[in-house]
């Protein structure tokens, strides 16, 4: 029974001994479970290489997939531009869903809406729905744009967004020339960092498309940055904090930092920030677009240099010190501003951190999976610290991202024995976390039951995850972290090297049994 | 703030409705209503389980939500497969913390994501054979599985797969119960179809498969049904009825296992307690069985002990005195809540907006502790869920049906609650308007919240969150007007 002065939520609450009684007695009489020793027979096996092996032979199942669907994506992008009001053709509670995933990584309102399609849009289409819908969500929500992305359940029944647009307007239900981009992304293709890139384009598309006449690159004496699938708010930031400091005038296209991080002071924005239609209307008088995240901007990239006529330069995610010293000297080269004293500075900094923590990270092995573009960026960092990527599992990683990750590995020593999946889940990856042992691993939070699982085994198995990539849900505020630049690698050192040490420490605490090594200073 | 008048509430809803194009506005002006004590039946006020407006931003979600996420997903030595594209998996896993104890991925697989992860060749040459060879590769890598369910995802029941004939063909290959499951998200109007089709779907697929077994009965035999163990809300409720003297032969679906939802029809009474979700295989198996069945309500102390006197009246005198015997026990600790907890809450005003039983049946619970709930309304609600409202809530406040998020902050602003009750879709909003905020379905991470042991919890947490001191900091203090209460008085 609880105590006035000491109420125990779930835990420890139910480790109280007539909780332990009551759930004891309705395990033994009525779940009808497995014997304690098959649970613990099968358990050993699953973390054998036998069972590995099966496992990888796998080819209908996915098990803990690390990867979203295509509109969860769309509806990022479409944060990103001022005043746009994210719109799902298609099912609500996919919305719903996008809404709830975003807010629990977040901890932010996110406003998107649906046309609710049902049964009967199921047989007749979603036209009446679309065109309810946009009349509806101008009305309430007012924005100065509507980006419509589609769900699978409109895809799977052929939908026609562009002609469903026309004939809202047609109909006078919202005016002609109300801005609705709109871009198809089918869940049964690609994953969420495929639906962003779709978003994206068919921004660009509605507003330059067929307005090129007059445009030429260089114009307007900006570069575009298209940062892609990116949830950490501090790498929107951090982009435009380097160019401002070389002084290069440059566009974010897609900047959600301000709508997913608006201030607590009495009042709810539904819009704050974000790219103006006037800036995306001006984006092909840009010198030149540079994506972000390359691997994941296909159609961009073609829309880029077929439509824009820019010459996308070939580079790898600004991430680490390579990278991000590439980075800045192509944008350097490109806009012929030189790299100024603050960011070499900055450079230094990091570099001196690395000096500093390079004896706890020389030969450190590491399990890493994400995105395509973040587990390269992170893949490489770790090679530049002397630390050791083991495996990189990539659930949205293409051939193409399998080819280029070996080449990016091949470059070093440190790389060289790392293995990559392409395609793989973190069921899979959970098999490699027994069967061949890395120090740590680095992912999203689902990573934190492969760490409990290594712990089940015994605490000499243990792989503790350390949170980095999407999403994070039972961590406060690390999404407003940075992972690109100087200063992305810099959080990561820190972020890498103090797991390292807590974990030490954590294997060193046992009071006269491993006294030495528990040291003050390190 | 004191409260709205009924004619000052209805000219809010007015004035609410009033930014609609007037095709919408006619349609939610139908949701909205002033309550009134003395309707007896909710449909003269209030329409409920109807489309969703398009374009509105509606806080509901799907039928595999409604199957998946509430019904089907707890049952944990089952793998249920989001059958389908990768999303409405990912999306759904292991975020309503329905608890479980087990060996997470060989004998319990609550938190878990198996997916068929549809590509396009999938639905243009259709998904069955894909079904077919993910369960046999479950039965490979899974042994210790006590079943499967499809859940089906939106493209399912577009492209003509025939699941139940996968189904059926693979539960004779490896001998185990599989049961497909008709929730396509686009089915319905809301979660709510999905429990209906989820309920069917244990009717059809599980509850017969022991009709010829023995079961050692005993007079004293009840099941839980519709406790989805929300941060252990069925643990702490299973304790009160164990100590009366009951026996709990299944939990539905909180911890639940598929032997328990099969020996349920041997239960003398099913206890209900979401019965939005699951008072459908009640009504099923008082038909086919004869089982009784009642609601209960076991938020706050009030409405445990009636309660569990309700329950007590289908028993015998052992376990009336067996009620008895817990409420007294728990009295104690109760007065001592209160009377911790009263003082700092008394008086406080909260506006609700949940889904299944929450929008009534905590309205006891923050009575016990003097706060009055003054605006309540169901994401997936039924008429006969405001029929159920009405009573409860006091005369001339707010009801909403499926409100939008337009709706929602209009009221909040207007109402001025000093707590919102709702969902995480809507927690940042409120919050950031300075309005303290619990999430009312996930517990805000705490829990549990049913029986005498939840109470203390739910006391505990209401309180922290009112009373919190972030809440005076949203203004920085130049820019503070000058003594507002002064001239609020003087005004």
């Amino acid at each position: 029974m609880q105590k006035v002065d000491d109420i125990k939520p779930c835990y420890p609450l139910f480790r109280q001994d007539e909780y332990k009684e009551s759930l004891g007695n309705k395990q033994d009489q009525f779940e009808e479970r497995h014997g304690k020793d098959v649970v613990q027979d099968t358990f050993t096996w699953t973390t054998t290489a036998e069972y590995r092996d099966l496992n990888f032979k796998r080819e209908a199942l996915t098990v803990n997939p690390a990867k979203a669907c295509q509109p969860l994506g769309a509806v990022l992008c479409a944060l990103g531009f001022e005043k746009t009001l994210p719109y799902v053709h298609g099912s609500q509670g996919c919305v719903a869903y996008f809404r709830t995933y975003f807010n629990r990584h977040f901890r932010e309102p996110v406003a998107c809406v649906s046309d609710s399609m049902t049964e009967d849009a199921a047989v007749f289409g979603g036209q009446k729905n679309m065109i309810d819908g946009l009349e509806n969500a101008k009305a309430l929500y007012k924005p100065d744009m509507i980006a419509v992305s589609t769900t699978c359940m409109a895809e799977v029944i052929g939908d026609d967004l562009n002609a469903f647009i026309l004939n809202t307007k047609k109909a006078g239900n919202i005016p002609d020339d109300f801005p609705t981009p709109y871009a198809h992304t089918p869940s049964f293709v690609g994953s969420h960092v495929t639906g962003w890139d779709n978003m994206f384009e068919g921004v660009m598309r509605y507003f330059t498309l067929n307005t090129m006449e007059g445009k030429a690159p260089g114009q307007n004496g900006k570069i575009n940055i298209v940062p892609g699938f990116e949830t950490y708010l501090g790498n929107y930031r951090v982009i435009h904090r380097m160019l401002d400091e070389m002084g290069v005038a440059h566009t974010m296209l897609s900047d959600p930092a301000e709508v997913l991080d608006t201030p607590a002071d009495g009042k709810f924005r539904m819009y704050a920030g974000g790219t103006t239609q006037d800036e995306v209307k001006d984006a092909p008088n840009a010198h030149n677009t540079f994506l972000l995240q390359p691997m994941q901007l296909e159609k961009t990239k073609k829309l880029v240099e077929g439509t824009w006529n820019h010459e996308v330069p070939k580079l790898n995610i600004p991430m680490g010190l390579e990278w991000t010293d590439e980075w800045l000297m192509k944008v350097a080269e490109v806009t012929g501003k030189p790299i100024p004293a603050s960011l070499v500075l900055e450079r230094g900094r990091l570099v001196d951190m690395i000096t500093d923590s390079h004896t706890w990270l020389h030969g450190k092995k590491f399990g890493l999976y994400g995105d395509p573009d973040f587990v390269m960026g992170m893949a490489k960092f770790l090679t530049e610290l002397g630390a050791e990527p083991t495996h990189i599992l990539c659930n949205n990683g293409s051939k193409k991202w399998n080819k280029a990750m070996r080449a990016v590995m091949d470059e070093t020593p440190y790389g060289r024995d790392a293995k990559l999946y392409p395609g793989a889940d973190l069921w899979h990856f959970r098999s490699l976390m027994f069967t061949e042992k890395p120090d740590f691993m680095i992912g999203n939070s689902y990573g934190k039951f492969i760490q409990r699982d290594t712990l089940h085994k015994g605490k000499e198995f243990e792989v503790p995850l350390i949170r980095i990539g999407f999403p994070i849900f039972d961590r406060h505020h690390l999404h407003r972290a940075t992972t690109l630049g100087y200063e992305g690698a810099m959080q990561v050192l820190t972020t890498l090297v103090n797991s390292v040490l807590e974990r030490l420490d954590e294997e060193t605490r046992g009071m006269g049994t491993t006294d030495y090594n528990h040291d003050l200073v390190r | 703030m004191s409260a709205l008048t009924r004619e000052e509430t209805e000219a809010l809803i007015q004035e609410v409705l009033e930014v609609y194009p007037e095709k919408a506005r006619k349609d939610r002006a139908k949701h909205l209503a002033v309550n009134d004590q003395s309707i007896e039946q909710s449909k003269k006020c209030i329409t409920s389980n109807r489309k969703s407006l398009p374009g509105v931003m509606t806080i509901r979600g799907c039928a595999y939500a409604g199957s998946k996420g509430v019904v089907w997903g707890p049952i944990k030595d089952m793998i249920h497969i989001s059958h389908g594209p990768v999303g409405c998996g990912q999306y759904s896993r292991a975020g309503r913390r329905n608890y479980y104890v087990g060996t997470t991925g060989i004998n319990t697989f609550g938190t878990m994501n198996f997916t068929s992860d549809f590509q396009e060749k999938d639905i243009v040459f259709g998904g069955d054979k894909k079904l077919a060879k993910v369960m046999l590769e479950i039965e490979s890598l899974f042994p210790l599985n006590k079943g499967i369910s499809i859940q089906s995802e939106c493209p399912i029941g577009l492209i003509g797969d025939d699941i139940e004939a996968v189904a059926k063909k693979t539960a004779k290959e490896i001998n185990k119960p599989i049961v497909p499951v008709r929730c396509e998200g686009f089915r319905g109007v809301s979660q709510s179809l999905g429990h209906h089709i989820a309920n069917d779907a244990i009717r059809d697929w599980v509850l017969p498969r022991r009709d010829t077994q023995e079961f050692a009965s005993t007079p004293y035999d009840v099941a839980v049904i519709g406790d989805y163990n929300i941060g252990g809300d069925a643990w702490s409720s299973r304790i009160l009825l164990e100590e009366m003297g009951l026996r709990v032969i299944a939990q539905w679906s909180g911890d639940g296992t598929i032997a328990e939802m099969e020996m349920t029809p041997n239960a003398k009474l099913n206890l209900i307690h979401c019965y939005r979700s699951m008072n459908y295989i009640a009504r099923h198996m008082e038909e086919k069985y004869s089982i009784p069945w009642m609601e209960y309500n076991f938020f706050g102390p009030t409405k445990v002990a009636e309660s569990l006197r309700a329950i007590a009246a289908h028993f015998d005198d052992k376990i009336k005195e067996g009620a008895e015997r817990v409420i007294a026990k728990y009295q104690a600790m109760m007065d001592e809540v209160i009377a911790k907890y009263k003082p700092r809450l008394q008086g406080k005003r909260v506006m609700l907006y949940v889904g299944g039983l929450r929008p009534r049946h905590v309205i006891g619970a923050y009575e016990d502790l003097g706060m009055e709930v003054v605006g309540t309304g169901y994401e997936f609600g039924h008429n006969d869920d405001y029929d159920r409202t009405i009573k409860d809530m006091g005369n001339a406040t707010l009801i909403y049906d499926d409100v939008t998020g337009f709706e929602f902050e209009e009221f909040v602003k207007r109402v001025k609650p000093d707590l919102v009750g709702s969902g995480i879709k809507e927690k940042f909003i409120f919050q950031k308007m300075g309005v303290p905020f619990r999430q009312m379905h996930s517990w805000d991470y705490s829990g549990p919240y049913h029986g005498y042991d939840g109470f203390a919890i739910f006391a505990r947490d209401m309180d922290m969150t009112i009373n919190n001191p972030c809440w005076s900091k949203m203004t920085p203090p130049w820019l503070k007007p000058v003594a507002p209460e002064t001239e609020q008085k003087a005004a």
